[in-house]
């Protein structure tokens, strides 16, 4: 005879750097209310993965001990969230197009990335350095309009320049051509896009 | 607690109301037939007010409130059709109807629609939304439930019923705003045993039922009050029909039974009567040649066949799904001619201390008092296959008092609710581990262990899980021991019995059945048992049980709606046995193969549905009801057939006009007794079951009975069955796989040739590492288990 008190164990596929994180969320919770820790876990699996599998959702939802489409629902609520393997960029550059940064010339701050990293609205750079985020939703950061995320930090009173500058730090160290390469890309537009008033 | 309760006062539509402070407004208007406009809102399920569509004026209340959330309070005034309550939900209706598409000609709910009657009673004749609809993708969520989600109104009644009745979330409210779309995210059917009942709850067409889309409109159909057939709750449904032919089956209210749910087995069966292998008149078998003849020709040979044989040599064999006027007048006729050997316990193996029964297998209970009690032990169930509706109410005192629920049971079962502990140990050891369990209770009680119990119960050893299952027991207010299908089938079923009749004695608990059929009770009300007559009256000669009948071959045999192969537990022997018979005769709606090569005169009857009756179920409550189809071609009521048998066998008291005369006949007998005393003494030696001889590749089959395989109707149900090939085939865990060296590939097709007893089967393996090591499971009623033997046996895999 053998007792068993809960379902069959089975070993998760999460990360030990994803489990402490988990652990940490679910410390800061009553431990009946275990699904709390869920927007904490899907942060910590998007950290290590830049995109939600299917199959880290449902190491997540047996780990929290809640349904697997409670996760799904949350996952597929936020933006911050990317459930498209495609979407797993090292790298994610969203640009806020909502009304104020519109108005402030955001526009041509998504045709100066596309075009300098040769990818669509959407897509990620074939090496995988970058995503570029479809139409993100307001940040409410409008007094520092345009202004965009790059890694869910925010950077405000955007130029071309900055934008420039900002995406190259991003980028690993490489060998002199290729640094001449991306440096003539990035010459072409370095001026500031609007005339700024106020600001600062 | 004082009895009164305290009501408040409240007037709506200037009516003054009483209420229970803290009700929903919508709660107490609908009590007195006020009607709110609602569709997010189900008084079963949890306040969502995601629908806005029930806004009322309230007065004092700068906006309209939604009824459904909106509690009374003293004083409340309310008016729910003023101009400013009218103007609201005229406007949610044209919000709600932004992206809902107008086409209702061509939707399966067109005519029963709550959307579609609601916007002609509150909705406004035009809409200030001129662009474009949104259109949904739909989804495949399996073989009973059809998806078109553009309809969808995002109520989430779907959403929180899985969450709140079904105890499993499998649909989800996907994305955000606008965009919001139900769905399961990935593409996976529906697997709860209730998931039908979002089709009934769903207030659009968005979800429909699939095995009946598109053949009729709602106002076409005929609406039959009828009580369905599979499991002893006896759940209330409709069913409807279109030009006499079935069409669909849905839920009936009843509070005290289903309150207003079914399973999906009770629900999508009704298949099963338009089966391809309906019979269609009555036929003799001569010289090994089917031949079609008259009623007249057939019962008189039937009557011929019943004379010529020995009384003692008949045996009679009955479904517990059979009506209780038929079971009754099979057994009024058959005892009249002198025949004892009657039963309808098919798949029972151990009849040892069958005169302990009480009346019939009580629940115990009222099935609602299910929800009160605190600690339960379910011995050999699988109860949320087997009874959906009694795990419901399990789930219910889980759920609202923490009732404690222990399980011994031969395999891990999934629960949809938190399960104390679960007992698992093999067919033959289940026994050991409930023993101990009975062990534990006497060191509790300090009662004296009965002699026949006594060699076992010395033998085993007492765990710490037995001592806390017995405490809790002990210590709950309200416990209960519950007997599932398992443990009937189960070769020690009388072991196991007074096992749980003793540990029940011993902690104060209350011992209870879980009845196997609809009319598994009746049929021991009806005297459908060899050692009793209708209403439990003595016999002067014991006949012989189902396992004697067939183990000692019986040379003629009368069958009703029974298919040996399929409906006794060891197939192997009834096909021998039907086989060896001088003649068979099968009052039956089906003709399957193997029926057309073991019978010798077949009567077409009328399939559940074509016919009157009443099923009593596990409580002891009687509910008759009305056919509501045709008879399929020559078919008759079998409860006419066996009238008119006992007219051509001469027997007296054959007279019935009615179903219903037959059934009040019984009902006099019986004497309007709904309780039983399950308790009984426990005397005697108990089975003791020997051990398997465990060489390499024996293991012991856990064959109990499959979801959708329990009888002749449910097992010809297309959309059931195809909802779930997981029923026929065999599973074991993966270190048994290991042990025996079978290759295991990734093809989920894959066959392995299974061998009990002479016969070998092929049949698809699956892993399950719920299985204890040393078993199988090969499920009772399956195509491959007409092949074997008994359910609880050695099985061999031998490649």
């Amino acid at each position: 005879m053998f007792v068993d008190n809960n379902s069959l164990e089975s070993v998760t596929i999460l990360t030990e750097h994803e489990l402490h994180e988990i652990d940490g969320w679910l410390k800061r919770f009553p431990e009946d209310q275990r699904q709390s820790a869920l927007l904490g876990a899907l942060r910590a699996v998007m950290h290590e993965d830049h995109y939600l599998s299917y199959e880290k959702m449902d190491a997540v939802a047996e780990y929290l001990g809640i349904p697997k489409v409670a996760v799904y629902e949350v996952a597929s609520f936020y933006s911050m969230y990317e459930m498209d393997e495609k979407a797993a960029g090292k790298n994610t550059i969203a640009v806020c197009t909502n009304i104020s940064c519109m108005l402030n010339g955001s526009d041509k701050i998504v045709k100066h990335i596309e075009s300098k990293l040769g990818i669509k609205h959407g897509e990620t750079t074939p090496d995988g350095e970058f995503y570029f985020k479809i139409e993100e939703e307001c940040l409410a950061a409008c007094c520092g309009a345009p202004m965009m995320q790059l890694n869910h930090v925010y950077h405000e009173h955007l130029t071309l320049s900055k934008v420039d500058e900002l995406l190259d730090t991003c980028l690993p160290k490489r060998s002199d051509d290729d640094v001449g390469e991306s440096e003539s890309a990035a010459v072409k537009s370095t001026d500031s896009i609007v005339d700024k008033k106020g600001g600062k | 607690m004082s009895d009164k309760i305290e009501t408040i006062k409240i007037t709506v539509d200037g009516k003054e109301l009483e209420a229970k402070p803290g009700a929903m407004l919508i709660e107490v208007t609908d009590q007195v037939g006020i009607h709110i406009p609602r569709f997010c809102y189900h008084k079963k399920l949890t306040v969502s007010a995601n629908c806005r569509m029930c806004l009322v004026e309230v007065e004092k209340a700068p906006k309209p409130m939604p009824a459904c959330a909106t509690p009374v309070t003293e004083g409340m005034t309310v008016w729910t059709r003023s101009e400013k309550a009218l103007t609201a939900q005229k406007d949610t209706m044209e919000f709600l109807l932004i992206n809902h598409p107008l086409d209702c000609p061509i939707c399966d709910q067109g005519g029963e629609c709550e959307l579609q009657d609601l916007s002609v009673a509150f909705g406004g004749s035009s809409s200030n939304y001129h662009e474009v609809k949104r259109v949904v993708v739909d989804k495949n969520i399996g073989e009973l439930v059809s998806t078109e989600l553009t309809r969808c109104i995002q109520c989430m009644r779907c959403v929180r019923f899985g969450e709140e009745i079904a105890g499993m979330r499998e649909l989800g409210a996907m994305g955000r705003g606008d965009r919001v779309e139900i769905g399961t995210f990935v593409q996976k059917s529906l697997s709860s045993e209730l998931s039908g009942n979002i089709i009934d709850i769903c207030p659009v067409g968005a979800l429909t039922a699939k095995p009946s889309r598109f053949t009729s409109r709602a106002w076409e159909m005929m609406q039959t009050a009828a009580v369905a057939s599979h499991d002893c709750v006896g759940s209330n449904t409709h069913i409807h029909t279109f030009k006499k032919k079935l069409v669909r089956v849905i839920a009936g209210d009843n509070e005290a039974i289903n309150e207003c749910w079914i399973s999906d087995r009770d629900r999508f069966s009704y298949q099963g009567i338009e089966s391809k292998d309906r019979a269609e008149v009555p036929m003799i078998k001569k010289d090994g040649n089917w031949k079609r003849v008259s009623w007249e020709d057939a019962l008189n040979a039937v009557a011929e066949k019943l004379k010529a044989a020995h009384p003692d040599n008949i045996g009679v064999l009955a479904s517990p799904r059979a009506t209780i006027e038929e079971l009754y007048l099979l057994q009024k006729s058959m005892r009249a001619i002198g025949v004892n050997s009657l039963d309808h316990r098919l798949r029972q193996t151990d009849f040892n201390q069958q005169e302990s029964m009480g009346l019939f297998p009580w629940l115990g209970m009222s099935l609602s008092d299910i929800e009160a009690q605190d600690a339960m032990l379910l011995v050999g169930s699988n109860v949320r296959k087997e009874q959906p509706m009694i795990n419901h109410r399990i789930r219910n005192a889980v759920n609202n008092q923490a009732a404690k629920v222990f399980t011994v049971n031969p395999r891990h079962l999934e629960f949809n609710y938190p399960v104390e502990l679960q007992f698992v140990s093999d067919p033959l050891e289940m026994v050991n581990t409930l023993a101990g369990v009975a062990a534990a209770s006497f060191k509790i009680s300090k009662a004296t262990i009965p002699a026949g119990l006594k060699d076992l119960l010395n033998a085993v050893e007492v765990t710490a899980e037995s001592k806390s299952l017995a405490k809790t027991l002990k210590d709950a207010e309200n416990a209960v021991v519950f007997l599932g299908s398992i443990a009937v089938q189960h070769p020690g079923y009388s072991t196991l019995r007074a096992l749980s009749s003793v540990i029940a004695d011993n902690t104060g608990a209350t011992l209870g059945y879980f009845a196997e059929s609809a009319n598994t009770v009746g049929a021991w009300l009806a005297g459908m048992v060899p050692h009793r007559t209708q209403a439990g009256g003595v016999v002067e000669e014991v006949g012989k049980s189902t396992a004697q009948m067939l183990d000692k071959g019986m040379n003629t045999f009368v069958l009703l709606d029974v298919e040996p192969s399929f409906d006794c537990d060891d197939a192997v022997l009834a096909n021998e046995t039907m086989k060896v018979a001088d003649c068979v005769i099968s009052i039956s709606p089906y003709l399957s193969g193997s029926m057309l090569e073991q019978a010798d005169i077949i009567l077409p009857s009328a399939a559940y549905t074509e016919t009157s009756g009443t099923f009593v179920n596990a409580e002891g409550v009687w509910q008759s009801f009305n056919a509501a189809s045709q008879s399929y071609e020559e078919a008759r009521p079998a409860w006419k057939i066996l009238r008119v048998l006992g007219n051509v066998l001469g027997l007296d008291g054959f007279d019935y006009v009615s179903s219903s005369d037959v059934r009040d006949e019984l009902k006099k007998a019986c004497g309007g007794v709904s309780e039983v005393n399950n308790s009984f003494e426990v005397v005697g030696i108990y089975t003791t079951l020997d051990k398997l001889a465990v060489t390499n590749n024996v293991l012991q089959r856990i064959g109990e009975v499959a979801e959708f395989c329990g009888d002749a109707l449910v097992r010809r149900a297309e959309a059931l069955q195809k909802s779930a090939p997981q029923q026929d085939a065999i599973q074991l865990n993966s270190a048994e796989v290991t042990r025996m060296g079978l290759q295991v590939s990734l093809d989920e097709n894959q066959l392995v040739d299974v061998k009990q007893g002479v016969e070998t089967v092929s049949m698809p393996l699956i892993l399950n590492d719920a299985i204890p090591d040393g078993c199988v499971l090969l499920a009772s009623g399956t195509e491959s288990s007409s092949l074997l033997g008994s359910a609880f046996g050695s099985v061999e895999i031998t490649s």
